[in-house]
Parts: C-alpha cells; sequence; structure tokens
C-alpha cells in the first residue's frame, strides 16, 4: 500500500502552501484521477495518519473523483469513460488509448484560516 | 479568526518524482541506453525472465539491471549469475521504487557504457503505476498461471505500461490457459498493446522479444542523431 507515502505527499504539499501564505489549513480539496493508481478510501484512512502531530491535525481532506476522458478517434470527440475497464468509446465503441484526463493527483485548493 | 476561505494551489503530488524521473530520462537519452522497466505480481517470473533476457543479449549488447526488493538481495544474486552489472535496491516497506531511488542506484554507473539498463520493480501490480521512473518502456508481466484476467483486475498498471509479456507458456496446456480471453482482457484495458508471448523457461518467444527490444533501440538512437 503507497497511500500512506502519497498522504505524506499531500500533508507535506499543503503544509508549504501553507506557510508560504501564513494560513491554517482546516481542509484540503484533492482531484483524484480514476488511473491514478490510488485507492480513496485508503487514501483517506492515510490522510488522518499523515496529519497526527503536524500543524494539519484535525483538517479534512476532500476528494474529487476525476473520471478518465479519451479522445475517440472515430468520433473525434473527448468522452469518458463508463469504467477504467473498458477503454472504449461508449457512443461508438472503438477502441481508444489516447488518455486525456484521470491520471490526475493534484492538491487543487486549500481550505485556510487566516 | 476569520470565515475560512478558499485559496487555488494546484500541485502535484507526485511532482518531485516526475522531475527526477524527466532528468533521469534525459540522462538516459543523452547517453543512448534504452531502460526497460518490469513489473508484476510477486512470482510471475520477472527475475527469471530478466536473468535469460541479460544473458541472451549479452553477446551483442552491454546490459546491466537494477532489482527492487522489499528485504532479500536473492534476486541479484540470481541476475548476476548473468555476468551482466547487476545492483540491488532494497526498498524496505516501500511497495514499489521511486524515481530517487533508480537515481542514486545509478550514481556510480557510466551510462554511456551500456546499450540496455532493465529495472525489476518490486513484485506488486497496484503501487509500482504511480511513479515514473523515467524508463524508455514499461513491460508488464502475467504468466499462464494466474489466470486470463489479470488486466481486468489491475486496468491501471495494464494502462500504464507499453507492453505486456505472458511467460510460462509451457505451461499454459497444464493449466488451460485461454489465449484469447487474455488477449481481449488486455485489449479492453490497453487498446493496441503489444503482446508477446513466452517461457523464460524453455527459452521459445524469447528470439521475438529480444528482436524487438534491438529495434527499440535502434529507433532511440535514430531519434537522438537525427
Ligand atoms: N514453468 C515455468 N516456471 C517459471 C518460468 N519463469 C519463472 N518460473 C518460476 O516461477 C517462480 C517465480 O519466478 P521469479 O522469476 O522469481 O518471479 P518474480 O517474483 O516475478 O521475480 C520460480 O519458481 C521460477 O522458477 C517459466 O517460464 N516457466
Ligand atoms: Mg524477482
Ligand atoms: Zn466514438
Amino acid at each position: 500500500m503507497h497511500e500512506l507515502s502519497i498522504a505524506m505527499g499531500i500533508v507535506e504539499a499543503a503544509m508549504d502552501e501553507a506557510r508560504q501564505r501564513n494560513v491554517q489549513v482546516s481542509a484540503v480539496h484533492l482531484r483524484l484521477g480514476a488511473l491514478s493508481g490510488v485507492v480513496k478510501d485508503a487514501l483517506l484512512f492515510s490522510y488522518e495518519v499523515a496529519c497526527q502531530d503536524t500543524p494539519l491535525e484535525g483538517s479534512r481532506l476532500l476528494i474529487e473523483e476525476v473520471p478518465v476522458m479519451v479522445f475517440c478517434p472515430r468520433c473525434k470527440e473527448k468522452r469518458v469513460l463508463q469504467s477504467v475497464q473498458s477503454f472504449t468509446c461508449p457512443e461508438c465503441a472503438s477502441p481508444t488509448r489516447e488518455v486525456l484526463q484521470g491520471k490526475e493527483l493534484e492538491v487543487f485548493a486549500l481550505e485556510v484560516e487566516e | 479568526m476569520s470565515e475560512p476561505r478558499l485559496v487555488e494551489v494546484r500541485r502535484n503530488v507526485l511532482k518531485q518524482n516526475d522531475v527526477i524521473a524527466r532528468s533521469l530520462r534525459e540522462q538516459f537519452r543523452f547517453a543512448g541506453v534504452f531502460v526497460v522497466s518490469l513489473v508484476s505480481s510477486p512470482g510471475s517470473g520477472k527475475t527469471t525472465f530478466l536473468e535469460k533476457t541479460l544473458t541472451q543479449l549479452q553477446p551483442r549488447y552491454r546490459v546491466a539491471a537494477l532489482v527492487g526488493d522489499l528485504a532479500t538481495e536473492n534476486d541479484a544474486a540470481r541476475l548476476a549469475r548473468s555476468k551482466a552489472p547487476v545492483k540491488q535496491i532494497t526498498t524496505g516497506t516501500l511497495c514499489h521504487l521511486e524515481a530517487a531511488m533508480v537515481q542514486n542506484a545509478l550514481q556510480d554507473w557510466d551510462l554511456h557504457q551500456l546499450d540496455f539498463l532493465f529495472i525489476e520493480n518490486v513484485g506488486n501490480l497496484v503501487c509500482p503505476s504511480s511513479y515514473d521512473l523515467g524508463e524508455n518502456l514499461r513491460l508488464v508481466l502475467m504468466s499462464v498461471t494466474e489466470g486470463e484476467d489479470k488486466p481486468q483486475k489491475y486496468p491501471t498498471i495494464f494502462n500504464s505500461a507499453d507492453v505486456a509479456v505472458i511467460t510460462k507458456n509451457e505451461l499454459s496446456g497444464v493449466v488451460e490457459f485461454d489465449w484469447d480471453a487474455a488477449r481481449k482482457s488486455i485489449e479492453s484495458v490497453r487498446p493496441g498493446m503489444k503482446i508477446f508471448r513466452l517461457s523464460a523457461k524453455t527459452g521459445e518467444g524469447m528470439p521475438e522479444y529480444l528482436d524487438f527490444l534491438s529495434r527499440q533501440l535502434a529507433e532511440q538512437r535514430a531519434v537522438v542523431h537525427s
């Protein structure tokens, strides 16, 4: 399980941003792609552990799940996959391997207090 | 205290790893070495396959390997039988390799002296998928004894890989391996992925794979020199 090291990376990134702005973090907004290789529940659990004894202790992790978006070579359109188990266009069923979105592991925003 | 407010930061959590991986890839390109990483479940046959690969490439190419392992140095000892330079990266409790570990391990090697470098990742089909190691080719292995639906169970790692190798092929009759089902499973998570079917034990299927590697190296060098 690598969610703990990912969670520690999130806490570090948030702490760094908070220090620069001289603020307290009450929540972290994370964008998590369906192809990021990270499991949401394991990450939520690890986040609490990673926050212990840091200025972020007690803060919340809010996860926005980002679906996989591909480019369909037949429709020539962006399409959102229904499942990561099937890389086919939901409209025309063409196989597609061009991933445009879905690998995100990004601290998107912080809820802060002065 | 005032009301909480929202500030946008947009920070990639794996940025540090990605930056190192990018610099490694640049170093590899500059040195003209083609780098292949191997991922699979524990026991699929990475080390056996890699030992065979190193041994069979050696007459024609300068090869070396890094091998990640949780605690032991057994795999490194096995690979060293090929007489190629081999270095162990002990990851301790970490279930995957990261770019910084590869960078450290390579510090005292002269990459210009190599044609191929192989990196055996820790046996794990989940964690390694998030970490770019700067490799030119990521190869995912599965053996016929694991069942045909591995790709559907681990779509992320299969989708992140460039090539699939199905190994232990000489056992496919015994375990009634359904080749069509396996190919469909791979195709559904990674359309168009190149698949090699081989046995590291008997050597069947190895020549096609080794030819493919030779072509990849030649292509990479052609791009660099043009
Ligand atoms: N029958 C057969 N066994 C193999 C083959 N490749 C590896 N093995 C066996 O599978 C087991 C695990 O192999 P190993 O290379 O250590 O797998 P790793 O954990 O992925 O590095 C060992 O007992 C190997 O002898 C093969 O092509 N055919
Ligand atoms: Mg091994
Ligand atoms: Zn389509």
